[in-house]
Order: structure tokens, then sequence, then C-alpha cells
């Protein structure tokens, strides 16, 4: 099975490349524009990388063609999320994303947190799913249409609008906002995230939030922007709490899984601040930053990981002595976390400094002073692994590190070099 | 192109010293530094002495965003690569004692920290400033933190965080500049220099504190200097050579080349605050260092008496205060790093550095003590030393901005040889004591090493034209540019 999914998604992204420039609308329901194709160019991208890293998890499972059916139909579901021109079509993409990341989040069985987790993701998904429906009803009540032109059209073209249109903008946005995990619907993230296995983690934190930042903007830069008076002060307040709740919460974590999680949350909140800019910078920024997030989220998640399995705990100290035992692991989770807190010249550098000429742009200074501020938190929390790397000692042994895993851990490490030395591969697509 | 060999030699020879194995790797690195400084002697040899930018390398970079790798040489940046290229041999030869766990890695990341400080000396593009004067950050952190003494996580940590900080607002300066450039916006020196000169009294107030305070954290200057004692006296010797020989100058250097041509109005509004708190840092800094025991400790806090009237020269904007700084950036940077390793050579032969319990090492070893008190009359000014001849400009420089800050400014060299000089008293002179009388004679390299900076030291202190006449037609070209700029 395994060599046939790598096959697969190598000739998805060969045959999604075809798609560029050609600006294909499927049913009026799809519409492969370089916005949709550029995204899932980088979610098919890392996909291929997380297979590599998640190739142990599947391999313990007795029944592995469950499990590659459950992602590649969340990968289905992310696809469809970052190239929907129909609100029917957000509202699938989003539940055939979530309803099998619900599944894998439980997939632990013998584990009470990891059924606690995938519990708790159903109940808070179907919540937020609910919101989004509501929203989207009342939207057609409004505009009587679901196509997102449609909307556009009937919202611009002067004629009064109904209030209840205003009231189902800010519904989706809540529904939205949960499933970006931005502060203050962020409650589920921390448990799901540390109680789901380590690797469908760092599916969540990479391919989910890539996808459903990427419907977020499609939804709200196109299609929402001529009622922005409605929602910026709202995103302005959550892109805000985001960035400080985040980070500030991720000081005190003890367990890097956990940290990670809260540092994915203040992630969420950087990529607002591009949301929130709406200008030609955007769709860059949040590609960018989405592609350069994702890549050191990757590194970071298997490197915990492999450290989980080996020593039976995700505390900041098992990470003790790692520069001395593992060098390999200590240098590229280094360069990853470097890149996490933006420190250049990796790509996480690039993608902050694109993100906050985004918000200078569009006048939100103070935002940009807030996220600095944030950064300098961020920074705390990423060199505490830094330190316990390779400043405290250990006596524990070396880790065996399968060669396959080696091989992607070097390539991330360059990927993420790379990308912070010529950003202009990504940035100048769109 | 030479100057784009002076960034990628250090950067390809720091790479393939990660590879090298065992204690020979030192030869190496040393052998890769001399070659870079030969590399620098012949840029200075092409070097053609008047204000134009020379070997220029402009190519493309980030081209949606308007960045280009875009660096060059004048006369400024001349001075400056020859201070860097000049002292990292010197650094990685006072190492030659000293057994580092992992040398390898130590002696790739001097070398790697070597690529970014030409780089910071060399940048024409706001962007590619910001790059170079960050990755300078990286490599001395991990020194410090790998090889530092007691107590170093916290110390380094507070140190990485606190410049960070600062080159933040530098980050959000430059965004600002950026933004109001024409056009598509661009990166390039030249149009930064014209967004910056374009705005009002109040907005290049804001480029003002934003740059300043960057280069005030990475000098220091009172009151941003806490981190500073603390991280110079935990980091390995090496470490601490680098931090105060070299990269403290990148803060000097960003007032020449950013600061003053961007927001000349801006640092004239604000120079009589900025240049107080530097003349306050010149004597608080020197009173701590009187009271100082522990040797290392003190020379830091000297550290900051001078750079604090480095940046009072500059900041007072005239020919005269900007090209003592310049000349006096190269002065403390040689004096520094001999000073220190006369730290290093003491800690290693008694184990300790407190001045105190110190005493008579001259009955001992009195060549020691005749290379120490040159380094010293270096550091403490006196005239025909090199130190003499950048402090009497700067202090030249400040008097023509103000009188009474000079005369204040001008404690500092009284203050600065009373605790020098009294130090060398109970260091060097006086009884020997159970723990000086075992002094062991200076090895080879040390004494090279010593050689070399006391040379430095007389050489340019006696004929200091060839240094003045490099820098001297790019910093007339750049004050006239600041004057005009201000009407006058």
């Amino acid at each position: 099975m395994y060599p046939i999914v790598l096959l697969g998604l190598i000739t998805t992204f060969v045959l999604n490349i075809f798609d560029w420039d050609t600006n294909k609308l499927y049913f009026k329901m799809v519409q492969f524009d370089n916005y949709a194709v550029a995204f899932t160019a980088v979610i098919i991208v890392i996909a291929f990388l997380w297979f590599i890293m998640a190739e142990g998890f599947f391999k313990e499972e007795s029944n592995q063609t469950d499990y590659f059916a459950l992602v590649l139909f969340s990968l289905v579901g992310a696809v469809i999320m970052v190239s929907y021109s129909n609100m029917a079509m957000l509202f699938l993409g989003i539940e055939i994303l979530s309803i099998p990341m619900y599944i894998l989040a439980g997939s632990n069985k013998t584990d009470i947190s990891s059924n606690e987790a995938a519990f708790k993701y159903l109940i808070m998904g179907a919540f937020a799913t609910g919101f989004l429906l509501f929203g989207i009803a009342l939207i057609y009540g409004a505009t009587g249409s679901f196509d997102l032109s449609g909307i556009a059209a009937a919202v611009t073209n002067g004629r009064a609008i109904s209030s209840i249109f205003y009231v189902g903008v800010l519904l989706m946005l809540v529904g939205m906002a949960f499933k970006v995990s931005a502060a203050p619907f962020h409650f589920w993230a921390p448990d799901v995230y540390q109680g789901a296995p380590t690797v469908i983690t760092a599916f969540m934190a990479t391919i989910v939030k890539t996808a459903a930042f990427a419907a977020f903007l499609r939804l709200f830069s196109a299609t929402f922007m001529s009622v922005s008076g409605t929602w910026m002060h709202v995103v302005w307040i959550m892109a805000a709490l985001t960035l400080l709740v985040g980070n500030i919460t991720a000081v005190m974590q003890s367990s890097t899984k956990r940290m990670l999680a809260y540092s994915s949350v203040a992630h969420a909140g950087y990529m607002l601040l591009a949301l929130l800019a709406g200008n030609s910078y955007s769709n860059n920024a949040i590609l960018f930053y989405a592609a350069a997030y994702s890549v050191g989220s990757i590194a970071t998640f298997s490197i915990v990981n492999m450290i989980t399995k080996s020593k039976g705990t995700d505390t900041v100290d098992s990470f003790n002595g790692l520069g001395k035992s593992n060098p390999l692991l200590a240098v590229v989770m280094t360069i990853a976390l470097l890149s996490l807190a933006g420190i250049p010249p990796t790509a996480g550098f690039f993608a902050k400094y694109y993100i906050f000429t985004s918000a200078f742009v569009a006048g939100n200074v103070a935002l940009v002073l807030i996220a600095i501020i944030a950064s300098l938190i961020g920074v705390y929390y990423y060199f505490r692994i830094i330190i316990a790397m390779f400043f405290k000692h250990s006596s524990d042994e070396t880790i065996a590190v399968e060669s396959n895993h080696k091989l992607l851990l070097i390539v991330i490490a360059i990927a993420i070099i790379a990308l912070g030395l010529m950003p202009d591969c990504i940035i100048s697509l769109l | 192109m030479i100057t784009l060999l002076l960034i990628l030699f250090p950067l390809v020879a720091s790479l393939l010293l990660f590879f090298v194995k065992g204690q020979q790797v030192k030869n190496i690195a040393l052998g890769a530094a001399i070659i870079e400084f030969a590399i620098a002697i012949f840029a200075l040899s092409q070097f053609k002495q008047d204000a134009s930018m020379q070997f220029v390398w402009n190519s493309a970079w980030v081209q949606s965003m308007g960045i280009t790798f875009h660096v060059g040489i004048d006369g400024i940046s001349m001075l400056l690569v020859l201070l860097t290229t000049f002292l990292v041999p010197v650094i990685i030869l006072t190492s030659f004692k000293n057994e580092h766990k992992n040398p390898s890695a130590f002696y790739a990341l001097i070398l790697f920290m070597q690529m970014a400080l030409i780089g910071v000396f060399v940048s024409l593009d706001g962007f590619l400033f910001y790059v170079f004067w960050e990755l300078a950050l990286l490599p001395i952190y991990f020194i410090c933190l790998l090889w530092g003494g007691e107590d170093r996580a916290r110390i380094t940590f507070k140190f990485f965080v606190y410049t960070l900080a600062g080159s933040l607002f530098m980050l959000g300066g430059l965004i600002y500049l950026y933004l109001h450039t024409p056009g598509t916006h661009s990166f390039n020196i030249d149009a930064i220099y014209a967004a910056g000169r374009g705005m009002d009294v109040v907005h290049q107030g804001y480029v003002f504190w934003a740059m300043f305070i960057a280069f005030a954290i990475k000098m220091p200057i009172f009151p941003f200097h806490t981190w500073q004692p603390d991280t110079y006296t935990t980091a390995p010797t090496q470490g601490t050579m680098l931090l105060s020989g070299i990269m403290l100058k990148m803060g000097t250097f960003g007032l020449v080349r950013w600061l003053l041509p961007i927001a000349p109005l801006g640092v004239e509004h604000y120079a009589n605050i900025a240049i107080g708190l530097a003349v306050i840092g010149i004597v608080y800094a020197s009173c701590i260092a009187i009271v100082q025991k522990d040797f290392k400790r003190l020379i830091a806090y000297s550290s900051i008496a001078h750079v604090g009237l480095i940046a009072a020269g500059i900041l007072s904007m005239n020919v005269q205060g900007v090209q003592g700084g310049m000349i006096q950036m190269l002065s403390h940077g040689v004096n520094v790093v001999g000073l220190f390793f006369i730290v290093d050579i003491i800690q290693r032969r008694t184990n300790t550095r407190e001045i105190q319990s110190l005493g008579g090492i001259r009955n001992v070893n009195p060549q020691f003590a005749v290379l120490f008190l040159f380094i010293l009359l270096g550091s403490v000014a006196l005239p025909l030393t090199n130190g003499f001849v950048g402090e009497f400009l700067l202090l030249n420089g400040l008097f023509q901005h103000n009188a009474w800050i000079a005369a204040f400014a001008g404690l500092s060299v009284i203050l600065g040889a009373v605790y020098m000089l009294r130090s060398y008293q109970s260091i060097m002179l006086g009884e020997t004591n159970s723990i000086t009388s075992s002094f062991a004679p200076l090895e080879k390299s040390e004494k090279v090493v010593l050689l070399i900076i006391c040379a430095a030291v007389i050489a340019f202190g006696v004929f200091p034209k060839p240094l003045l006449d490099i820098s001297g037609p790019a910093v007339d070209q750049l004050v006239q540019g600041v004057q005009a700029a201000l009407g006058k």
C-alpha cells in the first residue's frame, strides 16, 4: 500500500501543476484557479513528507488500509477546501476533512487521552460546523445564492442587504475561527493535539491548518471584503488574542507536544494578520507562511515522536543531551525551531517578515507591535528546547533513527533554509 | 566580485570545518582566517582612496519584494572589513592553548560569524543588512552557550532576547522606510536614504528611535547595557573577543552607515538625548569599573565607556566626530581583544581573575608585564598609541557639538586611567604572592598574539595617516550629505 500512496501523491502533484493558469471551473462548484493550484501543491508536498514521517504509524496497525483510506479522504477534503466556489462545497470539504480526523485522533484505542481527544474534537467540531451551517443558511436567505461570485455580486450591486446577512458573516467567522483554532475558539486544540497520536497531531497542525486558512482567506478576502467593516474589528481582536494567548500559554507547558500545540495556535495568529490586511500581499503571505510553518512542524513533530517512542515521555527534559547523543536530530530540531521562532535565514523568518509587511501596508501598526512582542515570547519557549539539547546533559543512549527518517529530516532542514534564502519561488506565485 | 569572495570564503571554510575531526582543526581554521585576511589586503591594494563605492556586486534576490544581494566596499566598510579579517586570525590564535571540546564546531562557528560580520559591513540593501545582522547573532549565541562559563544558559539567553528585541525594532523601522520608497518599493540603500530624508522631523524621529534602540543595545549604550557585563564575563575568551572586538562595531557602524544618512533631522532633533545617554554611560560605566573586583568584568565595563564615547562622537554629526568614531572602532577592537587575552593568560595560569588576589607578576615575568603595559596604554589613550588618535578626534567632534557635554565626556580619559592603572598596579606590581609566584613564561603563540597587538597599538599611534586616508573621503561625503539634508 505504502509505495502506491506515495506514487499516487507524486502523480497528483504533477497533474495539479498542469492545471496552472487554466482556471478551470467544474460544475460551478469547484474552481481550480492559481490560488487553488498553489495551495493544493503545498498540501500535497506536505502530505508526502508527512507520509514518510508516519510510516511507522501505519506499520504498527493491523488494518493499515483503513488508515490509508481515512488519511486520503481527509486530503480530498483539504483539496476541496482550497478550491471551492460554492458554499455547499466549502461545507462538504470541511466535513470530508474533519470526519476522518475525528476517527484518526482516537486511533490509539487503548489510550484514554486519545479517546478523549477524538471525542472532544468531534463535539467541538460538530459545534463549529453548526455555526458554519447556520451562517451559510442566513447568507443564502439574504442573497439567494450559495455561489461565491453570486454572493459577492449581491453584496456589491448596491441593493440594500438584509441585516441577517451580517449575522451570517459573523457566524461563519466563528465557524472558521474554530477550524483554524484562533482564540477565543482555540480551547479544543491543545487537548486534541496532545491526546491524538503524534503523527496525527502533525497532520492536524500542518495540512488541516493550511487547508482551513486557505478556505478562510478565500471566503473572506474575495466574498466578504466589501462588508469588511462588519468583521475587521472582530478579527483584529481575535488576532491579538491568539498571538498573546498562544505564545504566553506555550511558555508554561512542560510537555513539548502541548507546547507545540499552543505554538500552533500562536501561528494561526500571525496568519490572521495577513487575512486582516486584505491586500495584494495577503494570498502570498498566507501561502508562504503555511508552507514554512508546515515544513518546520513536520520536523519538530517527527522528532518529538521519536523522542516519545524511545524515552516514553515528551517533556522538555527528555531532550536533554540530544546534541551529544543524536547530533543530527538536534541540529535539524534547532533549524526547525529557529524557523518557527522566525530567525533568519530560515523560512520562518521570511514568512513573518512578509506577514508584517502586509500588515504594515494595511496600517495595522499596533498589531505588528503585538506580533513582535509575541515573537519574542515565542523565542523563549522554542529556545528552552534548544538549551536542553545542547546545554543540559543526560546519560540517555543514542536513539536509533531509520535511514528514511534521516533522509526526511535532512531534506526538511535544507528546505527550511532554501525557502528562507529563495522565497521568490513561492511568493511570486499568486 | 572580491566582496562576494570575502563573504563566501569564510562561509565555505566554516561548512568544511564541521567535518574535520580532532584538534588539528585549529590550524586549518587559522589558515582559512589568514587567507581571508590576505584577500582583504588584496582588496585594500586595489582600493581607490576616494568616496566611491567599490567592488560592487549587485544581483537580484527576492525580485518581487525589491530585495537585492547588493554589496560593496567604500572607505567606511574597508576599515571594518580590515578590522574583522585582522582580528579573527588573532582570535583563533589566542585559542591555541585552550582545549575546547568539540573543536570543529567551535572554529566553524567563529568563521561563520566572520562571514556574517563582513556581510553586515558591506551590505548595500536594507533587507540584506538585517539578515546578516541577525545571522551574526546565531553563532555567537551558540559559542557562548556551548563553551561559556557558569550560569551561561540564563545569561546568554538574556543576551539573545535583548538583542533580538532591538533588531525587531530595527526591522520595523526598515519596513516602514521600505514602504515609503517610490514605485514598487525597494530596499536599495539609496532608495532607503531618499525615503528617510523625504520624511518630516516627526517621522524621522520614529525611524531614529526604531534604529537607535537596535544599535544602542548592540553596542551597548546606557541604559540598554544590562546584558553586557554578564555576557562578556561568562562567554569563553574567544566569544568575548568576538563580541567586544567586532560585534559591538555593528552597532556603531549602523549609526554611520544607516542612521545618520537616513534620518538626519531625527538625529539632530534627539541628538542631545542620545548623546546624553551615551555620556552618562561613559561616566557610569567608568565608575563601576573602578570598583570591580573581577578583571574581566572591569574590562567589560571599560568597553561600555569606550563605546559610549564612539557613539557620542558619531552622533555629533561632524567630520571629526564620525572620523574619530571610525578610527576608534579599530583601536578599541584591537585593544580590547588584547586586554581580554591578557585576562585569559592570567586566568589560565592562576585560576583567578580577582584583581586583589593577584600581584607581583612583573617580578616573575617582566616580558609579559611590558606587553601588557603597551596594550594598557593604548586603552587609556596615551599619545603615540592608537587609542589617542580616535579619542582626540572624538572629543574634538563632541566639543564642536557642545562644549559642556565634551567636558563631561572627557572624564572618561581620567577615569579610564584610574581604573586601568590601578588594576595594573595591583595585578602586576607589588609583592609576588603564592598564587602568582609560579606564573609560567609565555608560550610561543601567546607571544605572537601579544606582539602583533602591541605592534598595532604603536604603529597606528605613531602613524595613523594611512587609516585616516582610507575612510576620510567617504566620511567627508557622508557628513556633507547629512549637513545638506539638514539645510546647513
